[in-house]
């Protein structure tokens, strides 16, 4: 993986967020005051605005707000599969120019192709960014064995359950090794024990990778599990509301597991703060 | 769930699930056995009011009648070639047409995916072309190409835009998310259209090659009534008016078992794409 040299002075950004693991590197991922109009006929709809965040190397953040508060507009911003209208996305400290491969992806479904195998479906990002494919199908078969599938290669998405289809998603999001993850409610379309399964499994390896990952979601206890920093959007246009960090005390200092910290004493806490958080938009 | 139903299987049949497949398998029997019936029905009335001459057999010939025509006819018809012949140069036509039906009709349809404000501008003209009785155009296709290409181009003309609007249709329906998933991998619009539009349209392209088959084969027939002196069309027409309905019904039996054929040939294949999905 090639990394790209980091500008000699980022500009420094103060912001509540704003924790970069030495002042010299810039943050891995940077919103500087960005905002995004869309337009339509009748009118024009402002998605989000003013946003500004800043996100570490291996930072683990997830972003929750109600639905149509611009959460998934913030994450396709990131990919570079939408542009801001106003302000700037920085990856590595170099605006974002389009879909780089530093950044993979994760939707709300699998959006398997149900014309592909399981194994050509892994590896479709590679065969788009025109990746060697003898290196690609390797590293999807392995990476579809770890995570249970390895009898499955030649098989029809169809043939496959829900869990097992979204851990397919996520290997062919990790074929193409991007630096930083963007999980769009991967889990929304499991049912809720399988949602529970995969957020651990999914949190594992993100972690055992150290990937960047931004979850977006609307689902506070998942949040709350599984990242180690959660931003709360306001309803649209979608502001910064809050930026918090989420620690939980264990004997070896190390990170729970999503199911673990479904358990801990501070996990009640930090629900309900971001619940009463979310719920004031509700009424305002 | 296939996999509960195998589990089930496995389990040992139970009287009740025999006595369900018992039944499956009765009405299928009925099903079929009144189709043959019908079928046998069509074919004794046709054979038999003709010859009680309740119906005049001048006008509708007997079954009895179509083979022995038939093969009367193999090695000449009274417009030399045979009838087998007739039936190839009908058959070749009517592949051509729509083969360059779906080729120039997919091309079309991706052009017009491609630059959306091109459809916008067409739009009106496909829908009005669409609706146009293609068959109008048969007098003047012969003027324009001639004899033989004229067939070929009713049979392109009369599938063409009802190909281009359905693939269109097929194109534009594409699940956005799924061009979205592509373009978080960086993918091209060229990218985007071969890997996700296209294969995605695969059952479309069928449906349209379904529709196709028949519409072609209604081009050349038509085509054939005015201009050839080959083809069933043709053999059709020259039996009608020497009066010979021999000739007629066994050119239109032909022409039903080549449809027929023609459209299982496209259903196994419709069979073999979708197992693989």
């Amino acid at each position: 993986m090639s990394k790209r040299f980091p500008p000699p002075h980022p500009p420094p950004q103060a912001g509540e967020g704003d924790r970069p693991p030495s002042p010299d590197a810039p943050p891995k991922v940077e919103l500087r005051d960005v905002g995004l109009r869309y337009f339509g006929r009748d009118r024009e709809t402002e998605a989000l605005k003013g946003i500004s965040l800043a996100i570490a190397a291996g930072e683990f953040v997830a972003i929750i707000g109600q639905s149509g508060c611009g959460k998934s507009t913030l994450l396709s911003l990131i990919s570079g599969i939408l542009r801001p209208t106003g302000g700037a996305v920085l990856i590595d400290g170099a605006p974002v120019a389009g879909p780089s491969r530093k950044v993979g992806y994760m939707l709300q479904q699998d959006y398997l192709f149900e014309w592909r195998t399981i194994l050509e479906n892994a590896v479709l990002g590679a065969e788009i960014q025109g990746l060697d494919m003898g290196k690609a199908r390797a590293r999807a078969t392995q990476l579809l064995t770890r995570y249970g599938l390895g009898q499955f290669l030649d098989r029809r998405p169809r043939e496959l359950s829900g869990g097992m289809r979204q851990r397919v998603a996520l290997a062919r999001t990790l074929v193409t090794e991007p630096d930083i993850v963007l999980l769009d409610e991967p889990f929304s379309a499991l049912d809720s024990q399988t949602r529970l399964a995969l957020a651990d499994e999914i949190t594992e390896i993100l972690r055992r990778e150290r990937k960047t990952a931004i979850l977006v979601t609307h689902d506070i206890g998942e949040a709350v599990s599984m990242a180690e920093r959660v931003v709360v959007l306001s309803r649209r246009p979608g502001r910064v509301k809050s930026d918090r960090p989420i620690r939980y005390a264990t004997p070896d200092g190390a990170r729970p597991k999503p199911l673990a910290a479904r358990n801990a004493p501070e996990f009640n806490g930090y629900f309900n703060t971001l619940w009463q958080e979310l719920e004031v938009h509700v009424e305002g | 769930m296939s996999k509960v139903e195998a589990a089930m299987t496995y389990a040992g049949e139970s009287p009740e699930y025999r006595a369900w497949l018992a039944q499956e398998r009765r009405s299928r029997l009925t099903v079929r056995g009144t189709q043959l019936a019908l079928l046998l029905l069509f074919l004794v009335l046709w054979e038999v009011l003709p010859r009680a001459q309740i119906i005049n057999p001048l006008f509708t010939s007997y079954p009895s009648a179509l083979w022995p025509t038939f093969v009367s006819l193999i090695d000449s018809t009274p417009q030399q070639a045979g009838i087998l012949w007739h039936a190839w140069s009908t058959l070749l036509a009517t592949v051509i047409g729509f083969s360059a039906a779906m080729a120039i009709g997919t091309a079309i349809a991706a052009a017009l995916w491609w630059w959306p404000a091109l459809y916008r501008v067409l739009d009106p003209y496909l829908v009005v072309a669409n609706a146009m009785p293609k068959t109008a155009f048969v007098p003047i296709f012969y003027i324009w190409l001639g004899a033989t290409l004229s067939i070929y181009g009713m049979s392109l003309a009369i599938s063409l835009f009802v190909t281009v609007l359905m693939i269109y249709n097929g194109f534009n329906g594409t699940d956005p998310n799924k061009i979205k998933l592509a373009q978080t991998f960086g993918a091209t619009k060229g990218q985007i259209l071969a890997k996700v539009v296209l294969p995605g349209s695969v059952p479309t392209l069928i449906a349209a090659l379904k529709v196709n088959v028949g519409l072609s084969l209604v081009g050349v027939v038509v085509g054939e009534f005015q201009s050839a002196n080959l083809g069933l069309g043709y053999l059709i027409q020259y039996g009608s008016q020497i009066f010979k309905l021999n000739i007629v019904m066994t050119a239109i039996t032909i022409l039903a078992v080549m449809s027929s054929a023609m459209y299982l040939a496209i259903a196994s294949l419709e069979t073999a794409v979708m197992r693989r999905r």
